[in-house]
């Protein structure tokens, strides 16, 4: 029995099944309210969900059971010196230590607890780069939405903003540094490209395996990391499109990836009104469209960057959602995929409990 | 005092309580009062900076208003969920 918690537009959705079946609705929380990302924490079991009610504001509430009382924390919510307010939390993500959760929002910036998630507490080395002022918002707005903490070193963690690049902590974040070399913003003039730090990064994650490993995809590329970040590899050749949000790395093979490309900026739907997923299994030399179970005729479909998840097993099970509503599965490393769900509400994060 | 009367999910997290009688002589100080009183709506009027949240109105004596309005000891304030979006 599989459970994934996505996360829409209309509330949060439990999805309970066994591989290759549609799932049942086990459960629907916080209706009529946009659920930004929900995980359930390996470490301690707790569920915890980013809700932003479009009156009352985002807050990050925690459950030990998805399908009781959830409590709402205590943020995160900037200080009053900050002179921000938190628009949206994109990515919650649980740290080396225990009991110590990351929080990724926007406007972008981190935010730590090492309570479990009851208090939150803003990360001032990263708040108060003096670049701040300047970084530019994606159309989703100045996100921080991936937080990839090294395995076994607490003090190290890379994390990525749209639109102000990749960022590097070796001081469980007291300083900050950027680590983009290699990554070209097709979208500013020739001459503006080497110096830029408009910076449109979707999505990023780190083998687990091979930490210095990471994948990343950008508004007008994909790309690979064989250095823990510092410098960026372009593997977007043998895609119908480098455009795309999500990414998932095999946490089993560092050369394995999935990305799932749509037209491009200006046209955010799957290209030619196929739906499909494209895997590399040499890290990036050569992609394979999968597409067994995934509809291939007049399939114009949005797939949002928190909306693509995977199972850590073996064979690798894989997972995402649109924001049609649909959700589908593939219980054999993407080569076969099977409806999860047909009519959600839009899908904003999928994520394996 | 001034007499406030709120709606779900705000009502909910006030005990169920329409309405509540609050001190302040301002907006922003009845809003404080309610957050006190019912700490449970901490955060939910107000944001981190104590600003009305930008989809929730407040009116007083009938009127939209903002945080520094004057609240006279017998006003009435209603706060209510914006009709926002389609």
């Amino acid at each position: 029995m599989t459970e994934l918690l996505v996360g829409t537009r209309k509330g949060l959705f439990v999805l309970r099944g066994d591989l290759g079946g549609p799932f049942e609705i086990a459960h629907r929380a916080f209706e009529g309210t946009t659920i930004e990302y929900a995980i359930r924490d390996p470490r301690s079991g707790r569920y915890y969900a980013s809700v932003t009610s479009g009156h009352f504001g985002p807050r990050v509430w925690m459950a030990d059971d998805p399908r009781g009382e959830w409590e709402r924390t205590a943020g995160p919510a900037f200080p009053e010196d900050a002179d921000a307010t938190v628009e949206r939390i994109w990515v919650i993500t649980p740290a080396e230590e225990d009991g110590v959760l990351w929080a990724g929002v926007a406007p972008a910036a981190l935010f730590r607890s090492e309570d479990g998630g009851k208090t939150w507490e803003l990360n001032r080395g990263l708040w108060d780069r003096p670049e701040r002022p300047k970084w530019q918002p994606g159309a989703g707005g100045l996100a921080l939405h991936s937080i990839c903490p090294m395995p076994g070193d607490p003090d190290r963690l890379t994390l990525a903003i749209s639109a102000a690049g990749i960022w590097h902590t070796d001081d469980r974040g007291r300083t900050w540094r950027q680590g983009n070399a290699g990554i070209v913003p097709l979208y500013v003039p020739e001459e503006a490209r080497a110096t830029s730090e408009d910076l449109c990064v979707h999505n990023v994650h780190r083998s687990p395996l091979r930490p210095e490993r990471l994948m990343l995809q950008f508004h007008t590329g994909v790309y690979r990391s064989d250095d823990g970040g510092e410098t960026w590899l372009d593997i977007g050749e043998g895609l119908p499109s480098t455009f795309g949000f999500p990414m998932v790395i095999d946490p089993a093979d560092p050369d394995s990836g999935y990305v799932i490309p749509l037209v491009a900026d200006i046209d955010r739907v799957t290209p030619d009104g196929r739906l499909r997923v494209y895997e590399t299994r040499d890290a990036g030399k050569s992609w394979t469209a999968r597409t067994q179970g995934l509809p291939q005729r007049d399939a114009y479909m949005t797939v949002l960057r928190q909306a693509f998840a995977n199972d850590g097993g073996a064979p690798l099970g894989l997972y995402f959602g649109a924001t049609s509503g649909a959700v589908f599965g593939s219980a054999d490393a993407g080569e076969t995929w099977f409806t999860v769900a047909e009519r959600l509400a839009p899908v904003t994060s999928v994520r394996v409990a | 005092m001034a007499l406030v009367t709120l709606r779900a999910p705000l009502k909910d997290l006030a005990g169920g309580q329409s309405e509540i009688r609050l001190d302040g002589g301002s907006v922003i100080e009845v809003l404080r009062a309610l957050e006190r009183e019912y700490p449970r709506t901490a955060g939910w009027v107000l944001d981190e900076q104590g600003a009305i949240r930008p989809h929730v109105n407040v009116f007083v004596n009938g009127e939209r208003t903002k945080e520094d309005m004057p609240v006279e000891p017998d006003g009435r304030l209603y706060v209510l969920p914006s009709i926002s979006g389609g």
